[in-house]
This record gives structure tokens, sequence and C-alpha cells, in this order.
């Protein structure tokens, strides 16, 4: 079994990277982004996680078909994210002209939850 | 089969390997049907994925269920996430990162064949799991003591309690079953830690510690992704 070897200095050069990144997503929570709060935390968050893939798991040196499978899985998990919130966050479009509201008893009441 | 004779006075081989071809011992753990080690390790690490594949899915409908919330009910977000203990769970966050350290620290140091390291790392993979699980005890304990608990006693001042109840459901729910995947973890680990004391674990084959730590990687992974989702909702005060 003929694995690829890393040198130790790269296992702690990710280590290293990832607590920076961790800083980082404390520091910007706290920072006032409005509705940029949401996206930096998980961009930050994706980021830290492909840097695990890559190298801690190895993905970096592994198969053409190991990496095929994990951008499947991916993909999939794409697929339910983003036709399951087409379908929740666009009730009450076209059924209530204020969009989701009281009046709408399928989609939930956003007037007593928007930010002020 | 009987009649072959290897020039080099190895014994004949199982049944595979062309004749006349020199061929090595076989290794004990080499299963006859792969025609060589690295494509039984390639075909585990594949298998090893598609099993993460599933759990990804898994994770997945949780996530999916957590965004639907938090879009409709962005203040209760805020308040719920305000409750959790943001210290405790940085804490965890970087306990849970370098558990994964000492975890690739630890399948190098099979690959490379290197005892004492590997046990040590294993040792401190496993302990440092469990110092993220004791913290989380105490995150939950704190959750029972101020009635943050989804169910009839529930008891949230604000003003969208029922709202932050599906909070702190989710929170429940995605911790709880992360969590599991920790204490899952704990008997893999243990049995990866057994066999590397018997010394079952050499550069020829060491599958089982880098599956182990595929897993471990993956909970990590998941744990990445429920800190900022959980704990850092809306530190800011956006909405609160």
């Amino acid at each position: 079994m003929s694995g690829h070897v890393a040198p130790k200095s790269l296992y702690f050069g990710i280590f290293g990277t990832l607590m920076l990144l961790t800083g980082l997503t404390i520091a910007a929570a706290f920072t006032p982004l409005g509705s940029f709060n949401f996206p930096v935390a998980i961009s930050i968050a994706i980021a830290k996680a492909t840097l695990v893939i890559l190298f801690f798991m190895h993905v970096k040196y592994s198969s053409r078909l190991t990496k095929l499978t994990i951008v499947t899985a991916l993909f999939f998990l794409g697929i339910m994210f983003a036709l399951t919130l087409t379908d929740y966050a666009s009730r009450g479009w076209y059924t209530n002209p204020r969009g989701s509201g009281p009046g709408n008893t399928v989609g939930p009441n956003l007037q007593s939850t928007s930010p002020k | 089969m009987a009649a072959h004779v290897d020039p080099h006075g190895h014994p004949p081989p199982h049944g595979y390997g062309a004749a006349g071809v020199h061929v090595h011992e076989p290794h004990p753990a080499h299963q006859h049907h792969f025609e060589t080690m690295e494509q039984q390790a390639e075909a585990a690490t594949l298998g090893m994925w598609l099993f993460l594949a599933t759990e990804v899915l898994f994770f997945g409908g949780l996530f999916t269920t957590y965004l639907i919330y938090r879009m409709w009910y962005p203040a209760a977000w805020s308040e719920g996430s305000l409750e959790l203990d943001i210290v405790l769970g940085s804490v965890n966050t970087v306990v849970l990162i370098t558990s994964s350290l000492t975890m690739a620290l630890a399948v190098r140091a099979a690959q490379t064949g290197h005892q004492r390291p590997l046990i040590r790392n294993l040792i401190l993979t496993i302990i440092l799991g469990l110092v993220f699980l004791v913290i989380k005890f105490f995150e939950y304990k704190h959750k029972f003591d101020v009635g943050h608990v989804p169910g009839p006693n529930f008891h949230f001042e604000g003003a969208h309690a029922g709202q932050v109840e599906l909070f702190i459901t989710l929170y429940f729910a995605m911790t709880g079953l992360h969590a599991l995947h920790m204490v899952i973890g704990f008997g893999i680990m243990s049995v990866i830690l057994w066999m590397a004391m018997k010394q079952r674990f050499s550069p020829a084959w060491y599958t089982p510690v880098e599956l182990a730590g595929l897993y471990w990687h993956f909970v990590d992974i998941v744990w990445i992704f429920l800190f900022p989702l959980l704990y850092l909702v809306d530190r800011a005060g956006h909405y609160a």
C-alpha cells in the first residue's frame, strides 16, 4: 500500500490555517455586516472544510474516482438545498399580494419576525 | 499449482499473478479477490467515501430544515443563538480541530511505520474527543437547568418563544446527532488503538487507520459548519 506521505509541516500548516480561520469567523460574527454575516460565516466554514478534505483526508492525492464520488455527494446536497429552499422561499409570492404575511396560512408570518 | 517451482525459493502463489512472474508472499490482510494491495486499499477508500456520501445527505436533511426555519424566523434564530455559550462553543471547535490534527498525524505515523507516534496520536485523539463531549455535556446540562429544553416544560423569556423552541430543537437534534457520531467514533478509535497496540499495522497495510481517520475528519467537518450556524447566528446584533 503506497499512500502519499505528506510532510508533518504540511499538517501543522493546515492546522494553523484552520485555527486562524476559526478566529476570523468569530471576529466576523461580531462585526456588523448586516445580511453579509451569514454568507461570510458560510464561506469561511466551506474554506475550512475544503482544507480538511483536501489535506487531512488526503483527497488531493486520491484517485479521480474518489474525487468524483465526493463531488457527486456535494452535488446532490446542493440539489436538496436548492430545490427545497426555492419552494419554501417562494411560498405566498403569487397567492398573497404582500408576500408571506398574516393572511397566508401556508407560509410563515414574516411580519412579526422581520428586522425593524 | 503444486508443480510450480519459484526460482527465488518463494512458496507458490495462491492462484493469482501470471505464471512465471515473481510474486511476493501475500500480505495476511490481502483478500484474494484483489489483484494488489493498492487496489484493495483503493476499493476500501472508495467504499468509505460512499458511506460518507450517505452521511452528507443524512446531516443534509437537518441542515435543510435549519435553513428553512432560519429563513422564516430570523429574529428567533438570533435570540436562540445568543443563548448558547460562545466560549464553550469556540473551545470545542479548537478541541475538535486539534483532534483532527492528531488523527492526521496518527495516519501519517501508520504510513511511515512509526509505532509509538501512532499509538500516542491515537490516544491524544481519543482524549480530545472526550474533552469535546464533556464540554458538550455541561452545555446540555445548562440548557436543562434554565429550562431551554423543547417540550412541555420549555421556558423562554422573549418575543418569539415558540420559534426559539424550534431553534433549540434543531440545536439538540444537530449537536445530538453529531455527539452520537463522536461516541461511535470512540468505539472505532478504541478498536484501532487496540489493533495498533497489537502491532497489526505496517506501511504495507494500515487501511483501518486511514478509514477511521476519514470518519473522524468527517465528524470534524460537520462541527465546522454547526459552530457558525448555531453559535454565531447574529452576534453583531443585527436582528436582536
